[in-house]
């Protein structure tokens, strides 16, 4: 090692006079950079901030018009310009729920089977291909729903539903009507199928968190993987789980091609979960191009407002729930 | 063992393997899906697919045509939201991760950067409706860039954040420990080993883009012919889809299958490339 | 400029100087504390390293050894709430003067770290890449500089191969040395080591210690090793740190024979730390 050790005899040091200068011209880049970087930093809270208040600005109208009337009902009427967003916004947390009662349990299940059940070798393909689902743009689900999944809907699911659960006391007027295919639980369904990735990778991803150790100490005292799943992983994952599932129901909220396709767009308030309904999103997808005064407009931009307000709270909900488990884990 | 014990060890099993079993139900419930969707669309696209999508215009209800307009459409505007998205995006995520990584200031971007990417397109393309197209009296391809560029965004500072935050903190120190200025330190140094990890997000962004058809309902709207011009409107795939296939035209509804399938394989293909990436660095990693 | 001996053996009231060492401080600190926010990790540490000497700092994890390293050419400043207070003189200037230019300071004091980091570019690029920020050179110029430093860092008949090949596929202690090729290329007047084989096998291990060895020739070495038997053998001076307290300074010979504190003795036959 030291054969190839050829000292640089008799070189001249680094100039260090130009050095000086560097520094101020360093220092003046630097200052440049910084400057650059938090103005992209701030513009993304511009970005969200500007969102909100031109549909506030846009919506003003419809706001000043209506007053809380806008809120609580149910006219939508362009003729006689009067508009009332109870229906679509009754339509929305309807499909959204319908949504998360399937996608919730299902998810659950997914990232158990990925988690604790499947062969090792199975787990990242069939993962991977459950996030493929997610990466689908949502008119394909909006095609299929409308083309292949109605017609399913409308030909066994609904009859078979109406006539034998359409007579119970409760629960039978949410299953009673015609076999349309289109309506709220169908857009329920498609939004199902839309969030389970979601859902899905939030939960498996946070239940690997688990530490071994603690699954372990379990297994040594005889539970089963159903007990440990339930008793251990459950609890201790508990607030990102949480949050897993409302980022799922801020997608389902927002969510705007899929619905549009199946749900029918009508402006009527109905019982059964079988009946056309319609939506914030599919709303102002539908009627946007067709909104021929001020009034129509300023009301459709003020629904996307409330649209906004709703998920923003549901998604910063999601995140600290989220977050929570990462600064417990910073603890332990 | 006692024979209470036996029972109840017996009635943990069962309930362990019936829990067991739903969950790998749940998996195949959801596997069912995925199959059946991208069945649909690979046998309704294949059928409708001919070379006269390539070259014929979006053609009047009942007649035969094309899509070249709305791929030429659905072009531009992409790759103009990511020329427009990704050096912001890559700017800002490089606040979070080398100026403000324990900051106020940095944790509130971060949590509202994390909302705006889930939060729903449709509100972005009201906002640029608002911003761009009632300002300029009309429905333009650079407004449907614009708003293309806002769901770009987050993406961006996401994944470049997130991929800074993995260079080891001793990389920086090295290169500072040369006299480097740290400008040149991120640019130079630290992006080129974030790279991959950031191209991965601008290939998420591309594919998430690609498909997006809501926000450009109120933007760039649609256009019957063929149009380089930015400031008029202008067609996509996604919108042309929707219009086809919400209509009661047969022909139309083929055209819609044939871009449908188009934008799938185009966004399944982006995401496995993102994906070899990412394993790629695994690998390297190890 | 301070000698070395008598000002140390005043400072620390040592007794033995030895005569065959005499060397000139290259650097001197002086009261100098330092805060992690509120924590006071340094407290009023007095110490010269002296110039072409290897001089390491030993002590039990958290007692300050690495913090004071990382002084000496302010990398610390990168960070938040970090607060360097007192003198730190290096030829007789205040580096910790907010007006000593940083890269002036970072020209003259080179740092290697405890993990290698080669930069993600090609191993010829790794060590122009310095250099081409303070000094224009035509390509021909250039390939000397780097061959030099490489050799310097004894890698280069390991790489003179493969110089446009990627860094990254170099083994560990490899990586180390290019890594010192890097601060090397510099002309730097000191090289600070942070623990630089404690990532490394001990066949690496030898060859950078070897390699240090060598370097004090041309460079002034302060070397942070949490490895005791590093220390001794290659080192000569020891400073040995507790608790953000120097405790005591001398030759390595001396600290590691007849150590005049009880806590150095403690440490250094194993009875804590």
């Amino acid at each position: 090692m030291s054969t190839d050790h050829v000292l640089p005899a008799g070189l001249p040091p680094a100039p260090t006079d130009s050095v000086a200068l560097r520094a101020e011209s360093d220092r003046r880049a630097d200052r440049f950079f910084r400057y650059l970087v938090t103005s992209a930093g701030l513009f993304v809270l511009v970005a969200l901030a500007g969102a909100a208040a031109s549909m506030l600005w846009g919506g003003r109208l419809a706001f000043s018009t209506f007053g809380l009337d806008f809120l609580t009902t149910t006219d939508w009427d362009a003729v006689g310009q009067k508009f009332g967003a109870l229906v679509p916004i009754y339509g929305t947390l309807v499909t959204a729920l319908i949504a998360m009662l399937i996608a919730v349990p299902v998810s659950f299940g997914i990232a158990l089977f990925l988690t604790e059940v499947a062969p090792p070798w199975l787990r990242t393909p069939v993962a991977s291909a459950i996030e493929l689902l997610a990466g689908i743009p949502s008119i394909i689900y909006g095609m299929w729903g409308l083309f292949v999944f109605v017609p399913v809907m409308s030909a066994t699911v609904i009859p078979f539903l109406t006539e034998h659960l359409g007579p119970l006391p409760i629960f039978g007027p949410l299953f009673q009507g015609p076999p349309l295919g289109i309506g709220m639980l169908t857009a329920g369904i498609v939004l199902a199928i839309m969030v389970i990735p979601f859902i899905s990778s939030v939960m498996r991803e946070v239940f690997l968190t688990v530490p071994t150790r603690l699954k372990e100490s379990a297994y040594a005292l005889g539970s089963t993987t159903w007990e440990v799943s339930w008793n251990v992983v459950l609890p201790y994952t508990r607030s990102a789980v949480i949050g897993g599932i409302f980022l799922g129901l801020g997608r389902a909220l927002g969510e705007t091609m899929a619905v549009t396709f199946v749900l029918g767009n009508a402006h009527r308030m109905t019982a059964s979960l079988l009946m056309p309904g319609n939506s914030i999103a599919a709303t102002i997808a539908n009627e946007f191009s067709e909104a021929d005064s001020e009034i129509y407009l300023s009301s459709l931009i003020a629904l996307g407002f409330l649209l906004f307000i709703v998920t923003f709270v549901v998604l910063a909900i999601a995140k600290l729930m989220l977050m929570r488990l990462n600064r417990n884990e910073g603890h332990r | 063992m006692s024979a209470i014990a036996e029972k109840l060890y017996r009635r943990r099993r069962f309930k362990n393997g019936v829990a067991l079993t739903l969950a790998s139900a749940a998996t195949l419930f959801g596997l069912f899906w995925l199959v059946w969707i991208l069945w649909t669309t690979l046998v309704n696209g294949v059928a409708a697919l001919k070379p006269e999508l390539f070259y014929q215009m979006t053609p009047p209800p009942g007649e035969d045509g094309g899509l070249a307009n709305a791929f030429f459409g659905s072009i531009v505007m992409s790759l103009l939201a990511i020329v427009m998205g990704t050096p912001v995006g890559i700017l800002a995520g490089t606040f979070l991760a080398e100026y403000a990584r324990r900051s106020l200031i940095g944790e509130v971007i971060r949590f509202v950067n994390d909302i705006l990417l889930s939060a729903p397109s449709i509100v972005l393309g009201l906002f640029v409706y608002t911003l761009v197209v009632k300002p300029m009296g009309h429905f333009s391809g650079l407004a449907g860039a614009i708003t293309l560029a806002l769901i770009v965004l987050p993406v961006v500072v996401r994944t470049t954040d997130e991929m800074l935050k993995l260079v080891p903190s001793q990389m920086r120190e090295a290169a500072l420990s040369l006299g480097v200025p740290q400008w040149k330190v991120t640019v130079q140094v630290l992006y080129r080993s974030a790279l991959p990890g950031i191209l991965t997000g601008v290939l998420l962004a591309l594919a998430r883009i690609s498909g997006e058809t809501a926000p450009l309902l109120f933007t760039a709207l649609n256009n019957q012919f063929w149009s380089a011009d930015l400031s008029g409107p202008m067609a996509s795939v996604p919108v042309v889809v929707f219009q086809y296939a919400m209509s009661p035209y047969d022909s139309w509804h083929s055209l819609a299958w044939a871009g449908a399938f188009m934008v799938t394989v185009f966004v399944l293909c982006i995401s496995l490339i993102a994906r070899a990436i990412i394993a790629r660095r695994k690998v390297a990693n190890d | 400029m301070t000698n070395l001996n008598l000002a140390t053996a005043a400072a620390l009231n040592l007794t033995t100087p030895s005569e065959q060492t005499t060397s000139t401080a290259k650097i001197t600190a002086r009261n100098l504390n330092f805060y992690y926010d509120k924590f006071h990790a340094l407290k009023d540490i007095r110490m010269d390293i002296p110039e072409k000497r290897v001089t390491a700092i030993i002590g039990p994890s958290g007692c300050g050894k690495s913090t004071l390293l990382r002084i000496f050419n302010r990398i610390y400043s990168i960070y938040p709430k970090l607060e360097a207070r007192g003198e730190v003189m290096l030829d007789g200037e205040n580096i910790l003067d907010p007006r000593y230019p940083l890269n002036r300071l970072r020209s003259k004091v080179g740092m290697v770290f405890q993990k290698p980091v080669p930069f993600p570019m090609s191993i010829f690029d790794n060590i122009a890449y310095g250099i081409k920020h303070y000094e224009r050179l035509s390509r021909a110029d250039m390939d000397v500089r780097v061959e030099q430093a490489l050799r310097q860092a004894a890698i280069w008949d390991e790489v003179k191969d493969k110089l446009k090949g990627s860094a990254l596929g170099l083994s560990g202690g490899q990586q180390q040395r290019l890594c010192i090729a890097r601060a090397i290329a510099l002309r730097p007047e000191v090289i600070l080591f942070d623990e630089p084989t404690s990532a490394l096998d001990p066949i690496a291990t030898g060859k950078i210690e070897q390699l240090v060895e060598e370097l004090k020739r041309d460079f002034t070495i302060a070397i942070v090793t949490h490895n005791m038997q590093q220390a001794a053998r290659c080192s000569d001076y020891t400073a040995f740190m507790y608790l953000g307290e120097l405790i005591e300074f001398g030759e390595t010979e001396t600290m590691f024979t007849r150590p005049s504190k009880q806590q150095t003795e403690d440490y250094i036959t194993g009875r804590f730390g």
